[in-house]
């Protein structure tokens, strides 16, 4: 099902999302990659707050290649999800709300994203030039001296994923697999 | 003998940084086009067509293919009869990835410490191979490799006894747990034999090999025909949703082994697979 929905994302739509929709999201999400992930943990252990509020918001994992002049970025394809799964469940349980990755998640993501309601969307790796045409703007928020793995605050347009991973638990790369397999 | 100066490895090395992540070779082209045709998922039918559209943009809008623009691995075939002149050929081609990266808006993916990782903000050092042949030209083939599928890559070490069938099984097992990870449809590189290192070599190399083209040796090619039908059986398809193309070829290497082993890599890359060869 086509389904058009505002970001940040409100907890009745993170839960009306099933797995297999196909979602365009519009406006405001973060990006956020490994570095980014490691330093978040540490600002956590250390009792500081976060740079970006988490609650009901959507983290992207990307780090985009330079912008052009006159371009708000450069390609802008999503990462794997799975080396963020050990800082994940941490901020799901912070009001984390959706990921927007490409892969597989471990179960403690699973369980953290059924506690709390949470999306995992997949994005189509490998259509960076593509994606990038839908973000609209983009800004360094917080840790400059991660280049490409700062956290950018990016305003997005009609953003195309696909719900892998729903608020019940249901993975559509485990669905939709057994469906085509024939060996 | 013939003198080559390396200001011109520097320069040819830069344009090929930055025409490896804008255009796609056309084996590589045919091969997503092929696969649009054949996939019968509807979804994976509707990725596969975006990943067309991603190419058109990229090439037209001067946007690189994929964010992750890689590490640029280089392998230089240079004729013996080649003198070189003008500097340290080692840092030219450095100095051509520098320059390729920076001046082309591509992304500065390189850590120079695995363990500390500070990213050393111009994607250098290179990973170059060196192979010295007949002749004096230089030929420098160029394939930018991006870390989602060079993660799910692997080496086995199997048993002489493990044979034909341990190595299918070895290359369905890597595909498999590569799943969704590789951005499939991928292409999957195979090394067969040699040392540990040998293999792992030969499959990153059958990666560059023109798409579609099967290896020369008979019961080869029948092996990459007969692994891409198994692994397309798998039903991973188009960025892992499902369907019937999972991969667009298998490409497999072989060199002689010693009496106890059969080591086999197996080296993935995505559909973005980018090679680009030039002669001087």
């Amino acid at each position: 099902m086509d389904r058009y929905i505002n970001a940040p994302v409100s907890d009745e739509d993170a839960k009306s999302l099933k797995s297999g929709d196909y979602v365009y999201i519009t406006g405001t999400i973060y990006t956020a990659r490994d570095a980014a992930h490691k330093r978040m943990q540490e600002f956590l252990d250390e009792g500081k707050a976060l740079p970006i509020d988490i609650k009901n918001n959507i983290i992207y994992y990307m780090g985009p290649s330079p912008a052009r002049n006159g371009r708000p970025i450069g390609s802008a394809g999503p990462t794997t999800a799975s080396r963020m799964d050990k800082y994940t469940p941490k901020l799901l349980d912070l009001g984390l709300k959706g990921m927007i990755g490409k892969g597989k998640r471990n179960n403690s993501v699973k369980e953290a994203m059924i506690r709390n309601g949470a999306v995992y969307f997949a994005a189509v790796g490998g259509a960076g030039a593509l994606l990038s045409q839908r973000i609209k703007s983009s800004e360094v928020i917080a840790y400059d001296d991660l280049g490409t793995e700062a956290i950018r605050k990016l305003e997005v347009e009609n953003f195309p994923v696909i719900v892998v991973i729903d608020s019940t638990g249901n993975d559509l790369y485990e669905i939709s697999i057994k469906e085509y397999k024939s060996i | 003998m013939r003198t080559v100066n390396v200001n011109e490895i520097t320069d040819n090395i830069k344009e090929m940084c930055i025409e490896a992540n804008h255009f796609l070779s056309d084996d590589m082209k045919d091969a997503v086009n092929h696969a649009a045709e054949n996939e019968k998922s509807l979804l994976g039918i509707q990725i596969l067509c975006q990943l067309q559209e991603n190419l058109e943009i990229a090439q037209k809008e001067m946007i690189p293919i994929c964010q992750d623009t890689g590490m640029a691995v280089i392998f230089m075939k240079i004729g013996q009869d080649v003198h070189f002149i003008g500097g340290n050929l080692e840092n030219a081609i450095h100095e051509g990835v520098r320059q390729g990266y920076v001046e082309g808006y591509l992304r500065k993916s390189v850590v120079s410490d695995p363990l500390i990782r500070e990213n050393t903000k111009d994607n250098t050092p290179a990973v170059i191979h060196y192979e010295i042949v007949d002749g004096e030209n230089v030929e420098i083939l160029l394939t930018p490799k991006g870390f989602g599928s060079e993660n799910m890559s692997r080496v086995f070490m199997l048993k002489p006894s493990d044979g034909r069938e341990g190595v299918i099984n070895a290359i369905l097992t890597a595909v498999k747990d590569a799943g969704p990870n590789a951005c499939p449809p991928m292409i999957v590189g195979v090394g067969i034999g040699g040392t540990f290192e040998k293999c792992a070599l030969m499959a990153k190399q059958a990666l560059t090999r023109e798409t579609g083209c099967y290896s020369n040796i008979p019961h080869i090619k029948e092996m990459e025909q007969e692994t891409l039908i198994k692994i397309n059986e798998l039903g991973i398809g188009p960025g892992g949703l499902g369907g019937n193309v999972t991969a667009l070829a298998v490409h497999i290497n072989t060199y002689p082994t010693h009496i106890a082993g059969l080591p086999v890599a197996v080296n993935i890359c995505c559909h973005v697979n980018r090679h680009v060869v030039r002669i001087i």
